[in-house]
């Protein structure tokens, strides 16, 4: 398989054997939280939402990644499908809907909206295209943010809690489970939901990856000229690539509304948009495995500085001579520049397949 | 002879600049054309404006007795018609077969749900795809490079892919921009080998060239541009000892 040639070739001991490498990814996943679980509860809650920030990467990552439309409001789609939660399942406005209906709903919401800004941007390329969705992202949030009067619609900045915990066939999943005598904590419920709707992410981005759609997407984002002379209609395709990036984004944000109970506008600033492009641009554009890690490192980075940065600056010099969310900024923005210097693909800068075939040859 | 693509007085400008001036020009069904002149003659402007890149500003385009659109290269692919770039334009990031594939795009249909679910019809599809693209990359005589990536291809075969992808759209007119550009001579003969069997098979060539050797040797009839407006056409004996042709390359007073 040819690889970035920018890339430095992976140590030795990171380069496992290809068969033994799926096996170890699904336990890993699936074992994780308990792991987690073993060094405290707020550990897991740390995985649940690495796992929302990983859906928010994929759909993210089909847009940039795959299509090369660089998008920096992405978390208005995030924002779409929570409040569409909030809106469906809460006292707010006394609905109380099944997610089944909630979550769909969320995600063709989220849709309309990845349509609604990829209309008029369709002309805009690059630098351009950044800023017009970088402005999209803070209307919604401005939006969300001022809809309180003369008709109270998202309740303002103070946001809406009391929301519907994601309820599966009966069980809650905000209660901790009582399995034979076992208290299964609801954070660990959470995850393994999360965890499935991460799989079947994953499974529906690799079949549009490799179908007429992602070699359409590729072949936009490589040489639009050349995709339009060889009749790729590209105003559809990159309005598919919003319309569907941002479908994952709404599914993410309800999950994330049912989860924490509670949305206001705060959660979905510019800054989080630019964190999510940030773990794809970490972890590999493009490729669905690097993107992954790129989310799963800079979920766990901030809490991690949380725990360790304090009490090791007072153990160092008597005192906290850094908030850990200074450090974290400072952190992140030379983690982006050393590896823009030493791994400009990404951590894991696999070329993307488009087509079956050369998965013999890798 | 039956005739494939007309074009019937067509005209472009950039803003006070005339481009194209009233060029009408008459393609028969399985022929090579050639398209010489000197530089700055509209060449690439005429198949630029012909496969929808740019507006049409005057005349038509008839192919197959229906008017192509103007500035819809999407829809001019699926009147027939595939070209290639002066300066390559391969997607470089995807190997050469899905290159092929990419350019195979108007020929499939699955649509969203159907790859979603990869429904049997959709996995049939993909399947055949990547069959023909393969057929194709033999044909042009690359297919041991399928699963290289376009960038890392070598120059020659940069342009067999190139002409590769434009064939997977099944084109009844295929439109090369200065395929043998930059070639070396054996590279330039392959490519008259290559050429020679597209058209064998059927499919109608139009060429911009600027290797006359190569013009001579391979089209039925040429068409001499000149400052944007067609000085000549005929055989390529005819339009050799065309005056005009002459003043044209090798210089003389002209009243412009």
């Amino acid at each position: 398989m040819t690889t970035n040639s920018t890339a430095l070739p992976l140590p030795a001991s990171f380069a496992l054997d290809r068969r033994l490498q799926r096996p170890l990814v699904i336990l890993l996943a699936l074992a994780a939280p308990l792991i987690a679980l073993a060094m405290g509860k707020s550990w897991v809650r740390v995985l649940d939402f690495a796992l929302l920030y990983v859906l928010l990467a994929i759909g993210l990552n089909l847009v940039v990644g795959f299509a090369g439309l660089l998008d920096l409001g992405y978390i208005a789609f995030y924002a779409v499908g929570a409040y569409t939660w909030a809106f469906l399942a809460s006292p707010h406005f006394g609905l109380h809907l099944p997610f089944w209906i909630v979550l769909p709903l969320g995600a063709a919401f989220a849709a309309l909206a990845g349509i609604a800004l990829g209309f008029p941007t369709l002309r805009l390329r690059g630098d351009y295209l950044a800023i017009v969705t970088l402005g999209f992202g803070e209307i919604i949030r401005i939006f969300m943010n001022n809809l309180n009067q003369p008709i109270n619609i998202t309740n303002g900045p103070q946001g809406i809690d009391s929301i519907d915990p994601l309820t599966i066939a009966g069980l809650d999943l905000s209660k901790d489970l009582d399995l034979f005598g076992f208290q299964v904590s609801s954070l660990l419920l959470y995850y393994y939901a999360f965890l499935a709707c991460v799989v079947a992410a994953i499974i529906l981005v690799r079949r549009l990856q490799i179908s007429r759609i992602g070699r359409a997407w590729a072949a936009i984002r490589d040489d639009e000229l050349a995709a339009k002379a060889i009749g790729i209609d590209t105003r559809m395709m990159k309005l598919l690539a919003f319309a569907l990036g941002a479908t994952f984004g709404g599914v993410s944000g309800g999950l994330f509304a049912a989860f924490q109970g509670f949305v206001s506008p705060e959660s979905f600033s510019l800054m989080e948009s630019i964190v999510v492009l940030t773990m794809i641009v970490l972890g590999g554009m493009g490729n669905l495995a690097g993107v992954i890690v790129g989310a799963i490192l800079l979920t766990a980075l901030p809490e991690l500085l949380r725990h360790f940065a304090v009490p090791m600056q007072m153990a160092l010099f008597g005192k906290t001579l850094l908030d850990p969310e200074v450090l974290r900024m400072l952190l992140l923005s030379l983690a982006m520049i050393v590896m823009m210097l030493v791994r400009p693909a990404g951590l894991l800068p696999a070329r993307t397949r488009y087509a079956h075939r050369d998965r013999r040859n890798a | 002879m039956i005739t494939l693509l007309e074009s019937r007085a067509v005209n472009k400008r950039f803003g006070g600049l005339k481009a194209l001036t009233d060029v009408s020009l008459t393609i028969r069904k399985g022929e090579v054309y050639g398209l010489i002149g000197p530089n700055g003659a509209g060449k690439t402007t005429f198949f630029n404006v012909l496969t929808g890149a740019y507006a049409i500003d005057g005349g038509e385009f008839v192919m197959n007795g229906a008017e192509l659109p103007s500035a819809k290269p999407h829809l001019v692919v699926q009147h027939g018609i595939a070209r290639t770039f002066q300066n390559i334009r391969l997607f470089r990031e995807l190997t050469a077969l899905e290159n092929v594939m990419a350019g195979h795009h108007i020929r499939s249909s699955a649509g969203v749900w159907g790859i979603l679910t990869q429904s049997r019809a959709a996995r049939e599809e993909e399947r055949l795809m990547q069959e023909r693209a393969l057929e194709i990359l033999d044909y042009v005589g690359i297919v041991r490079h399928a699963d290289t990536v376009a960038r890392n291809l070598s120059y020659g075969d940069q342009r067999r892919l190139e002409i590769a992808r434009a064939l997977a759209t099944e084109p009844q007119l295929l439109a090369l921009d200065e395929p043998a550009a930059g070639m070396n001579a054996t590279e330039t003969a392959g490519l008259r080998t290559l050429v020679e069997t597209i058209r064998g098979d059927g499919i109608t060539v139009l060429l911009i060239e600027h290797d006359v050797k190569l013009i001579m040797g391979l089209c039925d009839r040429v068409a001499v541009l000149d400052f944007g407006k067609k000085i000549a056409e005929g055989t390529p004996a005819e339009v050799q000892r065309c005056p005009d042709v002459i003043k044209a390359y090798l210089g003389g007073h002209r009243a412009h």
